[in-house]
């Protein structure tokens, strides 16, 4: 183990959101519940990227009295690399939002077993 | 507790106690007398074809094997999955208790490039705001990738959503079930509703344009603002139903501003990314840092951005819906 793990609790906290997003994904079989897995584990992903770009005592990217100085401003690049993964993580859960109904309007439940077994009857 | 559960009677300590109070016999149903039972279905299903009866009889064992062995499947499957998602964790715990401390300005992140970015950012696209400046003029073919995104999704999410494929009768059946069905979840009339929803609706509206038109100057730009606005629309729609939105936004206006804001964007870009590769003076004047009409192409990609993303989520509410506009 190294020394940082107390000193930098934001990515520790990231690291378990990431892993309650990931057992949610695994353990729930209701589909909706999956989904709302997945997205935990972007925002943890977020949580993580935000931390990364943090500087202690240095104001946000915006420049003011045309100051543009390195020593004053936090890491602009993470906050860019967050506005992609917001972007691409909303079309992703509005795609698997409608092929659960999809698989709704098919086979009339959300349980992931439940269609595996009547999907696998019908293909008999 | 154990008397609640579904499967008591096949449970082991059931048949325990069955066994203890002499009511079991452990070779009951286990010997040949089973087969008495498939005889008894034959004579009774004799006008059956014997062989569909033994299919028959097959399928119901497979089903029970296969419950039972989903059921082993089941308690396995969750010991594994959360024994594999401690282990995650507990290995990302320990990378992250070896990265550097956070907020420290030595740390590797802070390089070449994030230096760059903020020495010579304003000089070079004009934009205050260092963040947009960087998404819309050093990166700005990845936000275009962004847009992209955004506009395949709502077109795969309008392709499995949709009721009115273009069929003659049952699809237009389809569309006419979707909309009555509709008009129940729809709040007719509702007072409240559309007395907040006329007072704040505008407010909504002009606050988005306001986020995307200060997205160079100050925190914001075309996605959040152009989310912001879509949040106004739907709560119109929600307030005053689907008759006064088509007035002015139906399936036309979203293909159109989306297609346009979309070539727009390319063609402005390309345009400028060739003037700059080639070392040609492009035209676009950068103005003076801090004004509204400032910062080059940065504020009409913005406006083009926030146009996709609020016609984005738009067309996602409405499709999710009632599955088309």
């Amino acid at each position: 183990m190294g020394g940082n793990l107390f000193a930098n609790y934001e990515e520790v906290v990231a690291m378990i959101l990431f892993g309650i997003g990931f057992t949610t994904l695994l353990l729930h079989r209701n589909m909706i519940k999956k989904i709302i897995g997945l997205n935990i584990m972007d925002s943890a992903v977020y949580l993580f990227l935000a931390s990364k770009g943090y500087i202690e005592g240095r104001l946000a990217p915006i420049v003011v009295n045309n100051v543009t100085d390195m020593e004053v401003y936090i890491n602009p690049v993470p906050s860019g690399l967050v506005l992609t993964g917001i972007v691409v993580s909303v079309s992703v859960s509005a795609l698997m939002l409608a092929l659960t109904i999809r698989l709704y309007r098919r086979y009339h439940t959300l349980d992931l077993d439940e269609i595996i077994i009547q999907s696998k009857k019908e293909g008999k | 507790m154990s008397r609640l559960k579904k499967n008591y009677e096949r449970s082991f300590f059931y048949r325990f106690k069955k066994w203890v109070e002499g009511e079991y016999d452990p070779f009951d149903g286990k010997l040949e007398i089973k087969n008495t039972n498939r005889v008894k279905k034959e004579l009774a299903n004799h006008t059956q074809n014997p062989m569909e009866v033994f299919y028959q009889e097959e399928e119901e064992e497979i089903e029970h094997a296969t419950e039972e062995g989903l059921k082993w499947y089941q308690k396995i499957y969750k010991i594994v999955s959360v024994v594999i998602c401690l282990s995650i964790i507990s290995v990302l715990l320990i990378t992250v208790s070896y990265l550097p401390k956070i907020g420290n300005p030595d740390n590797p992140d802070n390089n070449e490039v994030s230096k760059r970015y903020i020495e010579k950012g304003l000089e070079e696209t004009g934009a205050t705001n260092i963040v947009s400046g960087m998404i819309l003029d050093y990166r700005a073919f990845d936000t275009f990738g962004e847009s992209n995104v955004l506009f395949i999704a709502a077109c795969c999410v309008l392709i499995l959503l949709r009721y009115d494929f273009g069929g003659k009768d049952s699809a237009n059946l389809k569309k006419i079930n979707a909309e009555a069905n509709d008009r129940i979840y729809e709040p007719k009339n509702d007072v409240i509703l559309q007395r907040v929803a006329f007072v704040l609706v505008p407010m909504i509206i002009i606050f988005g344009i306001y986020v995307i038109l200060n997205g160079h100057l100050s925190p914001g730009g075309g996605f959040s603002g152009g989310a912001i606005i879509g949040a106004g629309l739907i709560l119109y729609l929600n307030a005053f139903g689907f008759k006064k939105t088509e007035r002015f936004f139906s399936q036309k206006t979203f293909k159109w501003t989306v297609f346009s804001s979309l070539t727009f964007y390319c063609l402005a870009k390309s345009y400028s990314f060739y003037t700059g590769a080639n070392h040609m003076e492009s035209g676009i004047p950068l103005g003076t840092a801090g004004n509204i009409l400032s910062s080059g192409l940065i504020l009409p990609l913005n406006i083009c951005v926030g146009l996709v993303v609020a016609c984005t989520m738009y067309a996602f509410y409405v499709m999710f819906r009632k599955g088309g506009f």
